[in-house]
């Protein structure tokens, strides 16, 4: 089945709406359009948004 | 066939690959493994996978989840072997040295005044890099023997015993830019140069990339570099020497690539997936 719904949540920084084109992952990273923060989906029952953590220092490639 | 993708955080990489998987028509089961409990004595569930892809940010989980898993007997996409030896600088330069393969010359040391000896064997200007770390941080590049005794005094002074370790590069010249070459089932599939005004070309770190052809040396290197550290799918950052030629810097087991998949008009992402089939089917061997 097919959703036309728009799979939105508000960004946590400048609560403008985010949204994605379909479901989203658990861990999955987005940037908000306004203020252009990284944020993480933290919930996709209910579709939750946090600030993506700072880099650390074992991250990389 | 069964496939697992373990992450830590879904960036566009992981949302590549998993559309990728799904357009070979391969189900690929994503999983994040801050919600992991492992069984070190028991697989339970993970038995069920023919293989599993690490796509970890953090080098810790990957190295951790890796380790347990072929502990199970399961394949891990790169092997832990790989991943260990790429995550480290000291051991990438041990494995690319035991394979014949051109490397920026090294010296190691434990202390400060040593590190500073080790630097002084190199020549100015000299690379000091951490062992361990990514994205060129805290890579720095001394040019006379008071900025080489600071940064060590800092290091050693304020940094983890790890940082303890002086690692020194010598310094290529290079042409305003490096190269990088992904490897994927033991070929180069595509490469770009990476240029930038700043000596440090990681495109982290604002570098620009664009499409290179892959020359033979390119091809020979990339494919042997990948070879000495068992890895799968990686990705080969090499230096062009004025007199040298070409040179393996560093080998990335957990690359990024969604900047350059237009830029060299390969499909990285679909290339990695049919390989990680393949290994499954038993087609190639790493």
């Amino acid at each position: 089945m097919t959703t036309t719904a728009t799979i939105s949540s508000n960004c946590p920084e400048c609560d403008a709406p985010v949204s994605f084109d379909r479901p989203p992952l658990n861990g999955q990273i987005a940037h908000c359009p306004d203020c252009s923060a990284e944020l993480e989906v933290t919930s996709r029952e209910p579709l939750t948004l946090e600030l993506a953590p700072e880099v650390e220092e074992d991250w990389g490639e | 066939m069964r496939l697992a993708m373990t992450y830590t955080r879904l960036r566009t990489e992981e949302r590549l690959l998993l559309d990728s998987f799904e357009s070979i028509g391969v189900s690929i089961d994503p999983i994040d493994l801050r919600s992991v409990v492992f069984d070190p004595t028991n697989p339970g569930a993970w038995a069920e996978y023919d293989a599993v892809v690490d796509r970890s940010l953090s080098l810790t989980n990957s190295l951790t989840s890796v380790r347990i898993l072929e502990g199970h007997g399961i394949r891990c996409v790169n092997p832990v072997r790989t991943i260990e030896t790429c995550a480290d600088k000291l051991l990438t330069t041990i494995a690319l040295h035991g394979a014949g393969i051109p490397t920026p010359e090294v010296r190691v040391a434990l202390e400060e005044e040593s590190g500073i000896e080790a630097v002084e064997q190199i020549g100015y200007p000299a690379v000091l890099k951490p062992t361990v770390g990514s994205w060129g941080r805290l890579v720095a590049r001394v040019n006379d023997r008071d900025a080489a005794e600071a940064i060590i005094e800092h290091r050693t002074t304020l940094g983890s015993v790890q940082q303890g370790v002086i690692y020194v590069q010598e310094h290529i010249n290079k042409p305003g830019r490096d190269i990088r070459a992904f490897v994927v089932g033991n070929q180069v599939v595509a490469a770009i140069a990476r240029a930038s005004e700043h000596w440090v070309t990681n495109t982290a770190r604002g570098a620009s990339a664009s499409g290179l052809t892959i020359t033979d040396d390119l091809r020979d290197l990339g494919a042997r570099a990948a070879q000495a550290v068992g890895a799968d799918i990686c990705a080969v950052d090499l230096l062009e020497d004025p007199e040298r030629g070409l040179m393996v810097n560093e080998i990335n087991h957990s690359m990024e690539f969604r900047n350059s998949i237009d830029t060299t008009g390969v499909n990285i992402p679909e290339l990695v997936a049919q390989h990680v089939v393949n290994v499954c089917e038993g087609a190639v061997s790493c």
